[in-house]
């Protein structure tokens, strides 16, 4: 059985033919059960930046052009056209590519966290069997011990989730806190909900036109607020996001200090997402005041990717030694037909020769029982210590076979792999 | 005996302030190896006040030198409660080479050493001894708290905040846990000046200038209980409170020792 990987990625094709090639979830499912039918095992993943349909299959040629065939069905592509893009990897380099997509190793974004979860879906509604099974298993093992032993999901890829960050810097878990949203943008939203995804209150939206600020702060479960009544939030609030059109400054230092007393030195995280800036600059300046602008944001992403990436190395031995267990498994499974057929033959001599022996009391049939089954165990452990061991390498076949071949074993009756949906 | 055990804990707090200030610049493998040479120290420690306590038959800690071991193990027991957890590793750079500076003047003024008689001991003294240096251990380990606080606001306020997010505890976080220990600190030390005065008063003996300093100990962490739990202070002015009060702690811990112990 050979573990095979048939799909393409933003590595290799552009979002024109990912969009025509992505399968929304249940499709995705329908696909792999699709293709798997009643000999095969299969799974598909497909998201945004990757469609990959994994399979087991006895003619792994076979089902290298069936898996070409079906992508190109699903997309509505002849196969000339989307062959050059697809990518094709077999047994060890499968589970790797896998291994490494599971920790976002294979993302846009090394280590976003998304992409876990995506994996998870596509096995559960995969038709799967006991190599996809433990193949899925180990790659999501292996990204949930990326994510646990290295820094890479820690800190923020955008310019939201960074002032999110940063304002979980100053106030820890931002339960309880207000935040108080001058304006609304696009990045200004995002960020909103990125503050209320940790648990910060939007509490109001300031807006020039109070109608415009009901509007806006209505989906935010936020109160309206006049832009000239903001100096009374902010002696409560504690995150201010800004985000007008206003050509000028929308808050002064004066008008920050002059609430300051008020705040009794309980820190003030400011955001300013808005070009041109809102919040005057020299804010920063004032004592408990942190103001970080749009360029402030985008440099703290900056930082983070560069620190993501230096995780990279230690998070790729991490996903190589899963891909490793994983292959070593899968190499077991040439002996493992031979090892049970082996005991299989010895269990059944063992037994043929005790029935023949005649005028034991149960006593002495008891003890011979017992005694005979230790021999054959501990005849046994070695060979089947050292199959195993030569499985891991690259002899296990021609083990397997000097097994059969010695000890005169017919051929092995399936290894009881029946794929499940 | 208290030698083959002091050794081992100077070396492993010498260690894990090495290996806290490594961790500083590249983090991982160093603050792991930083955390264990915390823990083997203080059992190192803790086994060396197990043998003097063994060998005394009065309380071996009533020396200034004395107090200063029963001191370090007191910070790094304190120090231990959070000091494993990855976030607090930074506090370790500035605990780990203090206890072991501390340590180290300990065993030069002789207080590593087993006393079989220490010279004095009453109930008085040990609860005068253990509860004011338990309280002293709290407000340096707040003191540490404040300084990471101050470290973490400038980092902040000059948008150097990247490189360690998510990895550092919060401003929020290190002022309530700075507020919080010396909360619990502060009832020690005034236990521990009553447990003081009642000792001087059956002995006789005058208001000394390291009690006095004490005194002005109390009111400053007394004012800062009072002004951060009943007026709403926050943020720098409460952390710069904290640290006013530690350099009495200094002062009182280092600078006035002699005619006390005298």
């Amino acid at each position: 059985m050979t573990l095979l990987l048939v799909g393409l990625s933003h590595r290799v094709a552009p979002v024109e033919l990912r969009e025509r090639v992505a399968l929304p979830g249940p499709q995705a499912g329908e696909l792999a059960h699709r293709f798997a039918g009643d000999r095969r095992e299969a799974a598909c993943l497909s998201t945004c930046n990757r469609t990959e349909l994994y399979t087991v299959a006895e003619d792994a040629d076979e089902a290298e052009r069936d898996a070409v065939e079906a992508l190109c069905l699903a997309a509505g592509f002849g196969a000339e056209e989307l062959r050059p893009v697809l990518y094709r990897m077999r047994d060890e380099a499968a589970a790797l590519h896998l291994c490494r997509v599971a920790a976002g190793l294979d993302s846009m974004v090394p280590g976003e966290g998304e992409i876990l979860g995506q994996v998870r879906a596509a096995y559960e509604a995969g038709t799967t069997g006991p190599v996809l099974d433990r193949l899925f298993h180990q790659a999501l093992h292996a990204g949930k011990k990326v994510r646990a032993e290295t820094a890479i999901s820690e800190s923020p890829a955008s310019v939201s989730s960074a002032a999110a960050a940063l304002a979980g810097q100053v106030f820890g878990d931002l339960s309880g806190c207000r935040v108080l949203l001058i304006g609304a943008g696009k990045i200004s939203e995002l960020t909103a909900r990125s503050l209320a995804a940790r648990g910060a209150a939007i509490s109001f939206v300031a807006n020039r036109s109070l109608d415009r600020a009901k509007q806006l702060a209505r989906p935010l479960g936020a109160e309206p607020l006049a832009l000239d009544r903001i100096d009374e939030e902010l002696g409560r609030a504690d995150v201010v996001l800004s985000s007008t059109s206003a050509p000028g400054f929308v808050l002064d230092r004066e008008r920050v200090e002059g609430v300051l007393a008020r705040r009794k030195g309980r820190p003030l995280f400011l955001i300013d997402v808005a070009v041109p800036r809102d919040l005057d600059p020299a804010i920063d300046g004032l004592e408990g005041c942190y103001l970080y602008d749009i360029d402030d944001l985008e440099t703290v992403v900056a930082e983070s990717l560069a620190s993501r990436r230096r995780e990279v190395t230690q998070a790729e031995a991490i996903v190589a030694a899963e891909a490793e267990r994983f292959r070593a498994w899968q190499s077991s499974l040439e002996v493992v037909p031979a090892i049970a057929s082996l005991r299989a033959r010895a269990e059944e001599i063992r037994v043929a020769e005790l029935s023949r022996a005649r005028g034991l009391s149960d006593r002495e049939r008891q003890a011979a029982e017992s005694i005979t089954a230790r021999v054959l165990d501990k005849l046994l452990h070695l060979p089947t210590v050292r199959l195993k061991e030569a499985a891991a390498g690259a002899d296990g076949a021609v083990y397997a076979e000097a097994v059969r071949h010695l000890f005169g074993l017919g051929d092995d009756a399936g290894s009881g792999r029946h794929p499940r949906q | 005996l208290a030698e083959l055990f002091l050794w081992p804990a100077l070396v492993a707090y010498g260690e894990a302030a090495v290996a806290y200030a490594g961790n500083a610049l590249h983090p991982g493998l160093a603050g792991r190896l930083a955390t264990w040479g915390v823990r083997l120290g203080w059992l190192a420690q803790t086994a060396l006040l197990a043998v003097q306590a063994g060998r005394s038959d009065g309380f071996p800690w009533s020396s200034w030198a004395g107090s200063l071991n029963l001191f370090v193990w007191l910070v790094v027991s304190a120090y231990l409660i959070w000091g494993c957890r990855t976030r607090y590793r930074l506090l370790g750079l500035a605990v780990m080479p203090l206890a072991a500076g501390l340590l180290l003047v300990a065993r030069l003024g002789g207080g590593t050493r087993a006393v079989e008689h220490p010279g004095y001991s009453t109930l008085f003294l040990v609860l005068h001894v253990g509860l004011v240096l338990a309280a002293f251990a709290g407000f340096t380990l707040a003191a540490g708290l404040a300084a990471l606080y101050l470290w973490q606001a400038r980092r902040l306020k000059r948008h150097r905040a990247g490189r360690l997010l998510g990895r550092t505890p919060s401003l929020a976080t290190l002022e309530s846990l700075t507020a919080r220990t010396i909360a619990v600190a502060l009832p020690a030390l005034t236990a521990g000046i009553v447990a003081g005065f009642v000792r001087q008063g059956t002995s006789g003996a005058r208001l000394d200038a390291l009690e006095a300093m004490t005194l002005a100990t109390w009111v400053v962490y007394a004012a800062f209980v009072l002004l951060r739990y009943e007026l709403g202070w926050r943020g720098r002015r409460a952390i710069y409170l904290a640290l006013a009060g530690f350099a009495f702690v200094v002062v009182v811990r280092l600078a006035l020792p002699v005619t006390h112990f005298a």
